[in-house]
This record gives C-alpha cells, sequence and structure tokens, in this order.
C-alpha cells in the first residue's frame, strides 16, 4: 500500500479465484465493468454472482452492468499493520452490497453514506479487482 | 420416543453427468437440491433444515446456505466420509420427529474428474466456497470483519466504544477471581478505549484472547443423570440458526441469535427475566451488544446503553454474563468459545461457579454461540439451562 498524501492504493493485490461459474464477471473486470447478476425470474439483483438465484431459486440469471457507483455501507480500517488498507461493504445504486477495499483516499476522512465509484486494479492476471474510491 | 413413522422421504434426486466440467461444486449442490424439491413437489422455500458434510466448501451449511438462500431453524455437517448421507437421514428424522424442523434436505455434490482433467488444485471439499473470490482479496481479516459491524451499528444505534468498552470491564472484574484466566487485571473503560486502535472501532481490548486448551461436555438421558451423583443441570430447549449475506441485501447490526433465541425461549417455557445467568460468546465487544438485543433482553439499538455501568457485572448488574472471564480474558481454545460458553453456565446452575461471582439461586441460564464472522456469515446457537426444579 502506498500511501502518498494519504492516498492509499495497494501497491500489489491478490488475484480471485476464477471458476467456471463466475469466468465472466471476472473477464468483464479486465475490461474495467461491474456486474451483478439480475434474475429473470424474481427480478432481483444480487451479489455474488451465482447460477441459482438466492431469492427465488431460478436459474434463469444475467449478468447486469452496473454504473459502478455506490454508498459506503461500513467499512474498517486495519491500523496495526505497516501498511493499513481499509474493508468495506459498498452499497451499489443497483441493490446489491458487496465486500471491497476503499482506496485513493485519507482513511481518517472515510464516513459511512459517503458516495464512491468502483476503481479497478489489473491483477496480472487476466482479471482487475473492484476497489472503490471516493467518488 | 423413537422416530418409527415420525419422518418421510418425500424426494430424492441423482445428478445425470459422470463429469461435471464447467459447473462449481456449490453449483452442483443447487442443482441435486432442486431435483429432490421438484420430486417431492416442494420449493427451496419449505426447506427449514439443510444437512451436508465435507464435500460442500467452506464451513459446510454456513457458506452452502448463503448460495442457496436458504433460512435454516436445523443444521448438521457431520462427516464421516461416504456414510454421511445415510446419518444425515437419521439425523433429520430426530429433528422432524421432535418438531425442530419439517422439511429437511440432504445433499452430496462434487466434480473429481472434471478437477483432475482441468489440473484444478481443490482442497478437500473441492475448492474455496463460492464467496471466497469475492472476498478473500479484500483481506477479511477476523477483526476487521468484526470491525465493520461495529461500525454501522454505532452508525444506526448511537453506540459508542466507551459502552462496548464496559463488556470488557466486566469481563475482567470477573477475570480477576479466575486463577486460570490469561488476564486477570482489572480494566477500567478508559483503559480499553486508549488500547490501541487494531481496527476500527474494535481497540486490542476489545477482542478476546487466543489460546489453547479445550472442553467436553457429557450428555445424558434422565435416568442416567438419575444415578449420577452431580447436581442436575437439565436442557431446558435450543434453538440455532444461520445468517449469512443474503445475496447483497446485507445487514450487520444483527446476528443469527435473532431466530435462534426465540426457539430456545419458546421450547424452555421461560423469558429473558427468568435469566439469572448469560454465557454470551465474546469474540469482539460488539458481539455481545449485538447478541443481547438479539436475545431479546433489550431493544435493538439499546445494547450499548443494556451493558453501560456494569450491568453485566455479577453481583452489581442486572445480567451477570461470563462470569469465568469469558473469551475476552479467559480463554478462547483454538479460536472456538462455544464450549467454554456451555461450561460457564452448568457451573453457575450447579453453584460451582466461583463464589465471588455465583450468582444466587441460579435456576435459570442461557448460553450462546456465534460461530463464523459477525461481518458475513455465522452459525448462531442458543442453550436455555435449568437446575433440578426448573
Amino acid at each position: 500500500m502506498s500511501n502518498v498524501n494519504g492516498m492509499n492504493r495497494p501497491s500489489k493485490v491478490r488475484a480471485p479465484r476464477v471458476n467456471d461459474e463466475t469466468k465472466d464477471f471476472w473477464a468483464a473486470t479486465a475490461d474495467g465493468k461491474l456486474l451483478v447478476k439480475h434474475c429473470n425470474g424474481c427480478g432481483e439483483n444480487h451479489f455474488y454472482p451465482r447460477t441459482f438465484c438466492p431469492f427465488c431459486f431460478s436459474d434463469d440469471t444475467e449478468y447486469l452492468e452496473t454504473a459502478g457507483r455506490g454508498m459506503i455501507y461500513t467499512y474498517s480500517v486495519m491500523r496495526r499493520t505497516k501498511e493499513p488498507w481499509a474493508i468495506a461493504y459498498v452499497t451499489l445504486d443497483e441493490g446489491p452490497t458487496m465486500m471491497t477495499n476503499l482506496i485513493d483516499c485519507d482513511f481518517d476522512k472515510l464516513e459511512i453514506g459517503q458516495a464512491v465509484k468502483v476503481a479497478f486494479i489489473d491483477t496480472g492476471e487476466g482479471t482487475a479487482l473492484p476497489f472503490f474510491a471516493p467518488a | 420416543m423413537s422416530i418409527r413413522g415420525k419422518a418421510f422421504i418425500a424426494g430424492v434426486y441423482e445428478h445425470p453427468l459422470r463429469e461435471c466440467s464447467g459447473k462449481t461444486v456449490p453449483q452442483l449442490h443447487a442443482e441435486v437440491a432442486r431435483g429432490a424439491l421438484d420430486d417431492a413437489g416442494l420449493s427451496i422455500g419449505d426447506v427449514d433444515a439443510y444437512y451436508c458434510a465435507g464435500d460442500v466448501p467452506g464451513l459446510g451449511p454456513l457458506n452452502q446456505a448463503e448460495y442457496m438462500g436458504l433460512k435454516l431453524s436445523q443444521f448438521d455437517s457431520t462427516e464421516v466420509g461416504g456414510s454421511s448421507y445415510v446419518a444425515h437421514v437419521n439425523h433429520a428424522a430426530q429433528a422432524i420427529a421432535m418438531g425442530h424442523c419439517q422439511v429437511a434436505l440432504i445433499t452430496l455434490a462434487g466434480r473429481p474428474r472434471a478437477d483432475a482433467k482441468e489440473n484444478y488444485r481443490t482442497r478437500p471439499g473441492g475448492g474455496p466456497p463460492a464467496d471466497y473470490a469475492f472476498e478473500a482479496p479484500f483481506r477479511p481479516v477476523v477483526v476487521n470483519m468484526y470491525g465493520m459491524a461495529a461500525m454501522r451499528h454505532m452508525h444506526e444505534y448511537g453506540t459508542t466504544s466507551e459502552q462496548l468498552a464496559w463488556v470488557k470491564v466486566a469481563a475482567s472484574h470477573h477475570a480477576q477471581h479466575n486463577e486460570h484466566a490469561m488476564l486477570r487485571n482489572v480494566v477500567t473503560v478508559d483503559d480499553v478505549v486508549n488500547s490501541p486502535m487494531i481496527s476500527d472501532p474494535l481497540h486490542r481490548l476489545d477482542c478476546c484472547v487466543m489460546s489453547d486448551g479445550g472442553g467436553a461436555v457429557i450428555v445424558v438421558a434422565p435416568e442416567i443423570a438419575a444415578q449420577l451423583k452431580r447436581p442436575i443441570v437439565k436442557v431446558l430447549g435450543a434453538g440455532e440458526a444461520i445468517k449469512h449475506l443474503n445475496g447483497g441485501k446485507v445487514d450487520l447490526t444483527y446476528s443469527g441469535a435473532r431466530w435462534s433465541g426465540p426457539k430456545a425461549f419458546a421450547e424452555a417455557g421461560v423469558t429473558q427475566a427468568d435469566i439469572k445467568y448469560a454465557s454470551i460468546y465474546d469474540s469482539f465487544t460488539i458481539t455481545v451488544v449485538e447478541t443481547l438485543e438479539d436475545l431479546g433482553f433489550c431493544a435493538k439499538g439499546e445494547g450499548g446503553k443494556f451493558v453501560d455501568d456494569g450491568n453485566l457485572i455479577s453481583g452489581v448488574g442486572k445480567l451477570p454474563f461470563n462470569t469465568d472471564g469469558g473469551g475476552l480474558c479467559n480463554n478462547h481454545p483454538t479460536d472456538r468459545g462455544g464450549i467454554t460458553k456451555v461450561i460457564e453456565a452448568v457451573r453457575q446452575v450447579r453453584g460451582e461457579a466461583h463464589p465471588k461471582v455465583q450468582v444466587p439461586n441460579c435456576d435459570i441460564a442461557l448460553a450462546h454461540g456465534t460461530g463464523g464472522l459477525l461481518g458475513s456469515r455465522m452459525g448462531s446457537a442458543t442453550l436455555i439451562l435449568g437446575g433440578e426444579d426448573a
């Protein structure tokens, strides 16, 4: 994590383990797109994406591209480490709340409810991780 | 009492594929679940009990219930190899016979051939759970997962660090009398809030200890108990639940105790006012505050005020808790504090807690466990115990 003028950005990131059920989600991240799953059975959006809708168990689900915007639901800054990091849940404008890290920000000025936008960081393995930064 | 004629197998389904490339293990479990439900003419919403073994990735029912969106009142992950699922039918039948659930789902699924062909490096259980790729890269170490719950609870209800600190203060008052406790010094609210910040808003003294050790419990039939010389401790009622991230409809201000507690109270036929002593899983101070609210000892959001001013200290407050010092001061063997919660509740009902912390006439006690993470998915279990006349 580099910390220049309070702008925290991880110097390296850990690539996600991609599987058959999520490869389309991760492929989209390489193009800078953040997807959620939409259920044609009940109309709900869900996250993390899965084949079966967790609300109605229909397998008629498809990916929906989000605007990559949302607000901080909660967060916690890990302080007892050389390179602090801010884990968070962000509630997307499209509904679902997802786990992430908050980057490119001053950790002491974060607030629940703050508007944030997705900031992908390339993993070097054909995927990018959806971090979030102040909008 | 037996299971004879008390439970029925209503649906079955055998997966048609013999090599499942292109599908994940959680997905395969969902596919066979749907097949069996279709055969029975039931829907996923009817399921209130789930049984699985080690072939489900992660912590068994915790991760797979989240994947399938299950709301459970009963679960079991007995792992004894290939015979597990036969034993699960027995366990499900027992639970149904006892009225603890009505529709139990049992699944087995995996893809060792596909894994071998695709050269996946898999662990027993078919690799990580489905949630793993969406969480692990963001480094959810335990304390920040509880920190996020605490942060949201503070935001919604105005809970303060000083209020959380009272949980630790109460535990320390009890631990001073426990010669085996790791931390026996009595601490103040100032000590807690001035200890180093670990992960906002949790300080070092908001966190439980890490310890070795363990514990054991013997449960017997009434006729055996009657032959033994030790004080009687009756199991009056129990409840269990799984709470998860619910497909992204996340609310970290409550725990699974919201569902496990009412079941235990109903079965025991007692109310919160009857509980003389409570063992509350205290991985972190926030765990206690949310659990007390969810168990109905105070209204949601009032937990901070409830624990304030020593209300959890034996001989001082209205609800003596964790009189052994709990996880915050005594021990947390192999990062699992559930069994020590039961043990101290038994001591209290037997009248064998340390005299300085023994609750007078402790005829009814409660023990509650929170396993997993308050910040994502957890197994919650509530137990109510009573003395001979309870």
